[in-house]
């Protein structure tokens, strides 16, 4: 794990959450044909990719060092997990042309968060 | 009939309901998942409390699926009141016999170690198959 990667990916999933709450509020559909929608998707895709990276570099580290009490199955579990959780959400997303597909983009960038602090949590009990 | 049900199956999944799906979905997952580790590397440690997590991780499952109109809405108003009946007993019993819960499940203490989602999410579920339910066919 990478501390600042993970801080920096937490804070650009809640400004997304965010982000989509707001146009849950205001009444605005993920159209992707609004500046607003348009920004929002850059942001989960940037977050997407932040989290890729995140994938690739914390399976570098874990091979990396004394596992010790270390559950790696769930630890795994949550990367493969984390980087899964967005595209298939987006897709669910704009099943929905209303503004409840911007509340299901808000539970999807709302779940990343908690799965980096799980993440956090397993990795703290390495060796 | 059989058109006046596919149209509420549509209405279950649409708007407010999208968005439940997607929690519910969530939780199947990651309830899935979970007990799936517990039961596979440590069962003997706490075989009530894993059960019980397996058994969640079946219901959220189910209730995922029917919600999302793969099965009818009947099965979602069982599983969403099954949800409900379990995380209420296991809640209570969680804190009654804590000794038989060496590991928390889903549902210890009602849901606590979820934000209490667990306990909210059938509430939720229920009062949505009664809303959509209640609605004259457009």
């Amino acid at each position: 794990m990478i501390q600042v990667l993970a801080t920096a990916l937490t804070v650009v999933a809640l400004v997304a959450a965010l982000w989509s709450l707001v146009l849950v509020i205001t009444d605005r559909p993920i159209t992707l044909a609004t500046k607003p929608t348009l920004g929002l998707a850059a942001v989960v895709v940037l977050l997407e990719v932040g989290l890729l990276v995140q994938a690739v570099v914390a399976t570098v580290n874990v091979l990396g060092v004394d596992r010790g009490e270390m559950n790696l199955a769930t630890f795994f579990g949550y990367l493969v997990a984390v980087v899964a959780v967005l595209p298939v959400g987006a897709f669910w997303a704009l099943g929905d042309r209303s503004r409840w597909g911007a509340g299901v983009l808000a539970v999807a960038c709302l779940s990343v968060p908690v799965m980096i602090l799980r993440l956090d949590q397993i990795w703290a009990t390495h060796g | 009939m059989a058109e006046r049900r596919d149209e509420l199956k549509e209405t279950t999944r649409s708007g407010p309901g999208r968005m439940l799906i997607a929690v519910y979905g969530i939780f199947a997952v990651a309830a899935t998942a979970r007990s799936a580790v517990q039961i596979g590397t440590r069962f003997d440690q706490a075989p009530l409390a894993y059960v019980l997590s397996a058994f969640a991780a079946v219901v959220y499952v189910v209730a995922t699926a029917a919600l999302a109109g793969v099965v009818s809405r009947r099965v979602a108003y069982l599983a969403c009141g099954v949800e409900l009946a379990g995380v209420l007993v296991v809640g209570a019993a969680s804190l009654v016999f804590a000794d038989a819960f060496p590991d928390a499940t889903v549902w210890s203490d009602f849901g606590g170690g979820y934000g209490f989602v667990p306990l909210v999410l059938p509430v939720l579920g229920l009062l949505w198959l009664r809303h959509t339910g209640r609605r004259p066919p457009s």
